[in-house]
């Protein structure tokens, strides 16, 4: 009994907390804009009665969504840019991780620490000092104009690079510490036995190292493409109107707009777009564990 | 019919495979091998011994290329390969700790090797058939190194560092992770593996018993100095220092003077008032040197009537025994204090054993039977 409670817990976490807000959500999305308040409508009443009430949702919202090319482009765009910032952020993340493993023992912890401490700080506090670096008369253009490097100042935010970098910048941690884990634990001895058997460094570094840190690797990305595919406050603020981000879309639906029923319609396409790499990421972890018992 | 003696090393026209020549190693101001020359010969089963940190691995590894010496030779079939890199050399090594790829099932780690060399699919997929078969590993081909046991891992690693037929394989404490009964069987196959395919092995281990049973021949190591390299029969019969006696086997050390009584024969006087104890020696000794009488349990004779025309007699009283089934060993106090052990094997049973616990006995042995060692 008291084993079915504790196996129970995290079902109802997950109904709590999950399941019955994006019930909410989607049948908002179901649901037809009016000048009311909430701004939607039908409202359930138990008058009318739950047939009726159902009688009258529809899926025009989504409809909707495939008639203006908006949003298409939004999804396929965010989909660019998260796939896009997860590579660089791999690309930046694992020489750090792997710097970090072969540095000797007594350093790690500060370079953990090191890794971990940006965390300590506010995001928002974070994106928006990327600003002050980033602006034409920012901190970075000074430097560089400073050193003669350039004779014009860069135009750097409100542009696609500044979200890159925004998106790097912040979910590079997220990179850096299951590769770092997966590198930590690799036996020095593996690559030895890789030069011993005929490898170069480079073939062993290919062979051995980048196989054996895979989950590593996948994990790290997903974290890192997960969050980014939403994303809505980096864009917002070191983007310009060029970039098109499906979280700065969902914002203005909501916000400026108060369509609330395109809005959640937007939110349950994201979210359908969202459970497939979230069911691999789960996977992955899976296999991990299995292959660490 | 002559047979002939496998001996390179006694032999002045034979070309070593490999040979140190003034090596020394040293890690920050720590010496880890010093100004050490050695020469291994082709189809060896040579065994570095000695306690952790004496320079062995080190030894290895240099041998292996992971480490470079910080001044001397090393030298592979008469070639310098102190600045060829790991993968340049005709030298494979067997890990301690294995290092079987995980990633990789067992068909896979063996071919790793041979993947890397190019080898043509036919000839590498023959080869890696060949060493499972030899290593009895050919029902666990698809499996991963987690799916198998601890010995079929190490049967793996050998295969895999026998697979691209190296020069010279090196094995670091092969059998370190294995129990006991294990060990003793994969000893014997270490010695079928490698006179089937005449690899020349250099082992490394602190084990004193493995490398007895394995070696041809047996450096043993001390702080990154070698103290004596020779068959296992010699180190055990002959040690040429105290330390030596001491590592390998039990012994029994008696401290005197000497004094000449023949062109081989040496007296020695070890206790006050007691006979002095003869023994031979082929080394020469000055007048009244101090020296140290090495001599084996086994080769002690325990008797509880005073045995007749024994050379050397010693009285003294059980002060202990272990019963190791087989044989046992007893713990003698003789004058002063001293313990002496002496082993006998135990051809009767238990209950008929002649003397037990603070019983009188003698022990007796021939002058022969032990080793006179400058102190």
């Amino acid at each position: 009994m008291k084993r079915v409670v504790v196996a129970l817990i995290p079902y109802l976490w997950l109904l709590g907390l999950f399941l019955v807000p994006f019930a909410i959500v989607l049948k908002i999305s179901l649901s037809d804009v009016a000048m009311a308040r909430p701004p939607y409508l039908p409202q359930f009443s138990w008058n009318e009665g739950i047939g009726a009430f159902l009688s009258q949702l529809d899926f025009e919202n989504f409809t909707f969504l495939t008639t203006d090319d908006l949003y298409w482009k939004a999804y396929l765009s965010s989909l660019k840019i998260a796939a896009t910032s997860t590579l660089l952020t791999l690309l930046i993340g694992y020489p750090i991780a792997y710097a970090m493993a072969r540095t000797p023992e007594q350093w790690r912890a500060t370079l953990m620490m090191l890794v971990i401490l940006p965390f300590w700080t506010s995001f928002l506090i974070r994106v928006y000092s990327w600003m002050g670096i980033l602006s034409q008369e920012g901190y970075l253009n000074q430097l560089l104009l400073g050193l003669g490097v350039i004779s014009e100042p860069l135009i750097l935010l409100n542009t696609k690079i500044a979200v890159y970098i925004g998106i790097v910048y912040t979910y590079i941690p997220f990179m850096i510490l299951p590769i770092y884990a997966a590198l930590h634990r690799l036996d020095n001895s593996l690559i030895e036995a890789a030069e011993d058997l005929g490898c170069s460094r480079a073939k062993a570094f290919w062979l051995v190292t980048v196989p054996l840190s895979r989950n590593g690797i996948v994990a790290g990305c997903f974290l890192v493409f997960i969050p980014t595919l939403g994303e809505f406050v980096i864009p917002s603020l070191l983007g310009g109107s060029g970039t098109l981000m499906i979280g700065k879309v969902l914002w203005e639906e909501f916000f400026n707009n108060r369509d609330w029923p395109v809005a959640s319609a937007v939110a349950v396409v994201l979210v359908l777009i969202l459970i497939i790499p979230i069911v691999l990421f789960q996977q992955n972890q899976q296999k991990q564990q299995e292959a660490e018992s | 019919m002559l047979q002939t003696v496998f001996a390179p090393w006694d032999d002045p026209t034979a070309k070593p495979l490999i040979r140190f020549s003034n090596v020394t190693k040293q890690f920050g101001d720590f010496t880890a091998v010093r100004n050490l020359t050695l020469d291994i010969y082709e189809h060896e089963f040579f065994a570095l011994l000695g306690p952790s940190g004496c320079g062995k691995t080190t030894m290895m590894r240099m041998l292996a290329g992971f480490e470079d010496p910080s001044s001397g030779q090393i030298e592979l079939a008469g070639q310098d390969i102190v600045p060829v890199p790991p993968n340049k050399r005709a030298v494979n090594m067997m890990f301690q700790s294995y290092a079987l790829f995980p990633h990789l099932n067992v068909w896979d780690n063996i071919a790793f090797g041979l993947r890397r060399a190019a080898m043509p699919k036919d000839a590498l997929r023959a080869r890696v058939e060949e060493m499972l078969k030899l290593t009895r590993l050919e029902r666990f081909a698809r499996r991963k190194p987690h799916q198998i046991s601890g010995g079929q891992r190490q049967r793996v690693a050998l295969a895999r560092s026998l697979a691209k037929a190296p020069r010279l394989l090196l094995l670091d404490e092969p059998m370190g992770a294995l129990d006991k009964k294990l060990r003793q069987d994969t000893q014997f196959e270490l010695m079928d593996i490698q006179e089937k395919t005449g690899t020349t092995f250099v082992i490394v281990t602190h084990d004193q018993e493995e490398a007895m049973t394995v070696a041809s021949r047996v450096a043993v190591m001390d702080e990154g100095e070698l103290i004596q390299v020779a068959t296992p029969s010699a180190i055990y019969e002959a040690p040429n220092c105290v330390y030596v006696a001491d590592f390998i086997g039990d012994v029994n050390i008696i401290e005197g003077a000497v004094h000449p009584c023949g062109p081989t024969c040496y007296k020695l006087h070890w206790a006050e008032g007691f006979a002095p104890l003869v023994a031979s020696s082929e080394q020469p000794f000055a007048t009244a040197q101090k020296v140290f009488l090495a001599i084996r349990p086994e080769k002690m004779h325990i008797s509880a009537e005073p045995p007749a025309g024994a050379e050397n007699t010693i009285q003294g009283r059980v002060h202990d025994i272990a019963y190791l089934g087989n044989i046992s060993t007893y713990h003698v106090e003789v004058a002063g204090g001293r313990i002496l052990k002496a082993q006998a094997a135990n051809t009767r049973r238990i209950e008929n054993r002649g003397f037990t616990w603070d019983d009188q006995v003698w022990l007796s042995w021939a002058a022969n039977a032990g080793v006179l060692l400058e102190a």
